[in-house]
């Protein structure tokens, strides 16, 4: 064998033995960055891959809450879910897809359309998830298929739960409605916490208590293999269902208002003085809220944009009215505290206008020819309007501005509805900082509720409460509470007084109830028509708010005025008088008079929230009040 | 000299019969608790260890001998496989003959390097210029055959075992520096042989998150595995890259990640520890060898089997190009076990052969 030289052997050796041990060298090196490599992966960067591998291997797959139910404060279901079917298909545990198509069409329709969209899933979608078919089937049609569905292999039934609103319009400016979440939706809201999910509270209480109403998402994490098929449950978290909501609204009184209302455009608010439970909140025209559920027709919702009525303003929240001679209301009392303006006592002579010293331009009475010699009781049952012009001079835009601040007025009252307007008291640095002069005529006008001033119907049914609660104005409530309903632990929403209205003597309350009552139980009383014959005593007032400025010595005259263009008539209004339990607002656009068309619907809504129903005719009305006799001395 | 019944190198031997047992264990889960894969898989180990222990009582001198013959019969066989090999995932690797289908470019990681220590060891080293070019032919053709197949990673482990046997024969330095300038100034012709996928896998070493679900979703895959197993690793059964689907080839060339997953660093270094055990062994056996044959014989085997472990790993730990080489023992595969227990054979033989007392 070593038949070599061992000059030779050596040689090679020697040449073997360096290249080996350079080769040692490197195969030592590369061992070692493979391991420091290893390492790194497994230690430093240990967590980056677990969070990985386990983002890989569960999915979360949402499941929905069942949204809370809003019930009115009887317990009467005004919002509540309803189960809508969805036909599904799984194509892997389907025989013969063609047949099973071909048999369901048989079952329920199925539009090219819907053929389309199933026909797209199957090409994109891995053969073991749900297909939908079909969508919102009703009743029948689920039946139907339910019935042959041990037949149908790889058709499933499945069930979700649908807003619906049992009664259509009624209440649809408190209660809102939930609708298919958007583009905008998605900017405010987590979106983790929607997952999966479609619908959303848009407006009113559906979108101001989402939060309860939502409830929180479920989840099942669920293994998933690379395919994306679920292998196994790993973890279930059920869904919270949604809190049922509980409203102060009475859905009777509510019906009335609606009714009253007809199908004039106009607004009811009516709440309890004491607690500032809002029981009626009414606008009209109303509309279906279950059109807007699925996303409305772009027809439809067409419709209802250009409906010259706008039926989806919100009048009773949104709505901003000159109150008229509803503020005589507020401004007689601001008499009987100013005392030094004009004497209560003191009686003016209402000519049928005024004039403010130095100028030729008349402010004129709604009575031709005038009141005659008016005390403040006889300018606020007959609305004097020459006695509060004066008033109004006497006191100045400062006073009236700061006494009307406390009953809520140039504010949003605070009511638990989104997007409330805050009407308009209009003071001497809001008009110049528009770059408007403040005419010695503005201050009259401010006297008769004429002018810059604005109100909503929320702001005068609460400006009636703080009156009816003697001073203390409680933030206007919607929400009477709500429940868990697995628990049935129940919440309630506390009543919370917003303001107090200073008053230098706590008897003008009476004296002012006295004259309110006298508007609607004494024969002179402007809304006599309704005080004649209720079986409790009303405080109220009539408003007629001008919309069409009547040019000087000319006469409105309402029937040759377009409808758009004639008076809104107005009524606020509390009762009963001893103990007040409503206080309630009207405003019927280009109604006409207040006493006539405000007045009535206002009557109505009382009744119904007093007496539970209409006023039976045979029951004695309520004694009348003693017929105001000469003005009491303060003492 | 020895008069053992039967020859063997226990270190070694033990060290692979761990490893080997280990496969298995590993083999069971990433072939999702597939008994008959693992069973299969530990037939081949038993056979394995006889064909090891059949080259290893053969004396080096016979294996001298038979070395080209072992080497012509490989080319023969790859020329066959080209004409007649049936294709499996769009490469034409296999030959059928009766029941047994194997890849005859396993046969030239053996072929190849007895070859050429055959070739050098006779004209001495080191090797004259025509010997080394010669010795260059020899290793080319074979590795270039086997590229075309296509096979990548078998062609770069046969050129490699040529090429190490080249080296330690004494290659002059010369020659290296300009081979490296060469290759260098090659590298963009050879690039645009290349085939579409090779290029990717080579791109996507540089950015495997360029292409996630395409070129890099192996290398991706293959690094949650590992990094997810942490220090203790999840446990056996337990990895869930390889169950649920994610990890691709999670029985062959991927086994590995399997392994960290489930063993953590803790399985990683057992592993890699066995594996630099075998090498350094086979090293020293080269460098305990007696003469020129059977060092470059043992050297180019054992450098083989380095690198092949290597590139398997750094390829799963995603420092290198994704290329198929398995991971040797560990991974599923007949032909891959039956050349390196063979090879090992070898180098035991080398090792229990020796005639000259220590100097």
């Amino acid at each position: 064998m070593l038949n070599i030289p061992i000059k030779d052997y050596l040689r090679e050796t020697r040449i073997f033995n360096a290249r080996l041990a350079v080769t040692g060298i490197i195969v030592a090196v590369l061992s070692v960055l493979l391991l420091l490599r290893l390492v790194y992966l497994t230690i430093i960067d240990y967590r980056h891959y677990a969070t990985l591998s386990q983002a890989n291997r569960v999915k979360p797959l949402p499941l929905a809450p069942a949204r809370g139910l809003i019930l009115d404060r009887n317990g009467a279901v005004l919002a509540q879910n309803f189960p809508v079917y969805t036909l599904d298909i799984v194509p892997e545990q389907v025989d013969n897809m063609a047949d099973l198509l071909a048999e369901l069409k048989k079952l329920v329709r199925v539009t090219d359309t819907d053929k389309k969209n199933f026909d797209k899933q199957l090409s994109e979608r891995p053969k073991f998830e749900y297909m939908t078919l079909r969508s919102y089937l009703n009743e029948e049609e689920a039946a139907r298929i339910a019935v042959r569905l041990p037949f149908l292999n790889g058709a499933e039934l499945r069930a979700r739960l649908q807003r619906h609103y049992p009664q259509g319009g009624l209440a649809v400016h408190a209660l809102g409605y939930v609708s298919r979440i958007s583009e905008q939706d998605l900017e405010r809201i987590d979106k983790s916490a929607y997952r999966g999910m479609q619908h959303i509270g848009k407006l009113g209480l559906e979108f101001m208590y989402e939060d309860l109403l939502f409830g929180r998402l479920g989840f099942e994490k669920v293994e998933t293999n690379a395919h994306g098929r679920a292998l196994r449950t790993l973890e279930r978290i059920a869904p919270a269902a949604g809190k049922n909501l509980y409203l102060n609204l009475d859905a009777k009184a509510q019906a009335v208002a609606e009714q009253a209302l007809g199908k004039r455009r106009g607004a009811v608010v009516a709440i309890e003085p004491s607690t500032g439970a809002v029981l009626a909140f009414a606008s009209t025209p109303t509309y279906d809220a279950n059109a807007f559920v699925n996303g409305i027709e772009p027809a439809a919702y067409r419709a209802l944009l250009d409906d010259p009525d706008k039926p989806l303003i919100n009048r009773a929240l949104n709505g901003q009215y000159a109150p008229g001679s509803t503020i005589k209301a507020f401004l007689g009392l601001a008499d009987l505290e100013a005392g030094s303006g004009i004497d209560m006592n003191r009686q003016v002579f209402c000519t049928g206008s005024y004039n403010l010293p130095g100028s030729a331009h008349q402010f004129r009475d709604w009575k031709k020819g005038g009141h005659g010699a008016v005390t403040l009781h006889d300018a606020m049952v007959q609305s004097c309007d020459v006695y509060f012009y004066r008033l109004a001079v006497a006191l100045g835009p400062e006073r009236i501005k700061n006494f009307l601040a406390p009953f809520g007025f140039g504010r949003a009252t605070g009511v638990d509805l989104p997007a409330e307007s805050s009407g308009l008291l209009p003071s001497l640095e809001w008009k110049a900082a528009r770059g408007l002069r403040w005419y010695p005529g503005d201050t009259v006008a401010a006297g008769i509720g004429q002018g810059s001033v604005l109100v909503t119907p929320m702001q005068l049914a609460a400006g009636m409460g703080t009156i009816a609660n003697r001073g203390v104005r409680m933030k206007p409530l919607l929400l009477r509470g709500y429940e868990d309903p697995r628990t049935k632990e129940r919440t309630e929403s506390p009543a919370t007084p917003a303001q107090e209205v200073p008053i230098n003597d706590k008897r003008h309350w009476d004296k002012l109830f006295e004259n309110l009552m006298d508007v609607v139980h004494t024969n002179r009383g402007t809304a006599y028509r309704i005080g004649y014959n209720a079986p409790y005593h009303i405080a109220g007032k009539t408003g007629t708010a001008q919309v069409k400025t009547i040019a000087q010595g000319a006469r409105y005259d309402e029937r040759g005025t377009p409808e758009r263009l004639r008076d809104h008539a107005l009524f606020v209004a509390f009762a009963p008088v001893e103990a007040p339990k409503v206080a309630v607002a009207v405003i019927v656009e280009n109604g006409g008079h207040g006493s006539s068309v405000a007045a009535p619907i206002a009557r109505k809504v009382l009744d119904q929230l007093i007496l539970g129903g209409p006023a039976d005719p045979k029951q004695a009305p309520a004694p009348r009040p003693t017929p105001a006799a000469a003005p009491e001395d303060d003492e | 000299m020895n008069r053992k019944l039967l020859l063997i190198d226990k270190p070694l031997l033990y060290a692979l019969m761990f490893l080997a047992a280990l496969s298995l264990a590993v083999l069971y889960s990433a072939s999702a608790k597939d008994a008959s894969v693992t069973v299969q898989h530990f037939l081949r180990i038993v056979l394995g260890f006889g064909v090891l222990i059949g080259f290893a009582q053969m004396r080096p001198e016979l294996l001298e001998r038979i070395a080209p013959w072992i080497f012509g019969v490989g080319l023969v066989l790859l020329i066959a496989v080209l004409g007649v090999g049936s294709i499996s995932k769009g490469a034409q690797r296999w030959l059928g003959l009766g029941p047994l289908r194997f890849q005859p470019s396993e046969i030239m990681k053996l072929g190849v390097p007895l070859m050429l220590a055959w070739y050098l060891a006779r004209g001495g080293l080191p090797p004259s210029w025509l010997r080394i070019g010669v010795a260059l032919l020899v290793t080319a053709v074979p590795a270039a055959m086997i590229a075309k197949q296509p096979d990548l990673g078998t062609a770069l482990l046969v050129a490699a075992s040529g090429l190490f046997v080249l080296f330690l024969a004494g290659l002059p330095k010369r020659l290296m520096l300009i081979a490296v300038v060469a290759v260098a100034a090659a590298a963009p012709v050879l690039w645009s042989h290349m085939h579409d996928y090779q290029r990717n896998r080579v791109l996507t070493l540089f950015d495997p998150e360029a292409d996630p679900l395409g070129t890099g979703y192996h290398t991706i895959q293959s690094m949650i595995a590992l990094g997810s197993g942490g220090f203790y690793g999840k446990g056996w059964l337990n990895s869930s890259q390889a169950h649920l689907e994610y990890l691709p080839e999670s029985s062959t060339d991927f086994i590995f990640a399997v392994l960290g997953e489930e063993f953590g660093l803790i399985g990683i270094l057992l592993v890699i520890t066995l594996y630099g055990f075998i090498a350094g062994r086979a090293l020293l056996i080269a460098f305990y060898a007696q003469d020129s044959f059977t060092r470059l014989l043992a050297g180019g085997l054992a450098l083989g089997f380095f690198l092949q472990f290597f590139v398997n790993i750094g390829m799963v730990a995603g420092i290198l190009p994704v290329v198929g080489v398995p991971l040797p023992m560990m991974s599923y595969g007949g032909s891959s076990i039956l050349s390196l227990m063979a090879g090992f054979g070898m180098l035991i033989s080398i090792q229990t052969h020796r005639k000259i007392v220590e100097l």
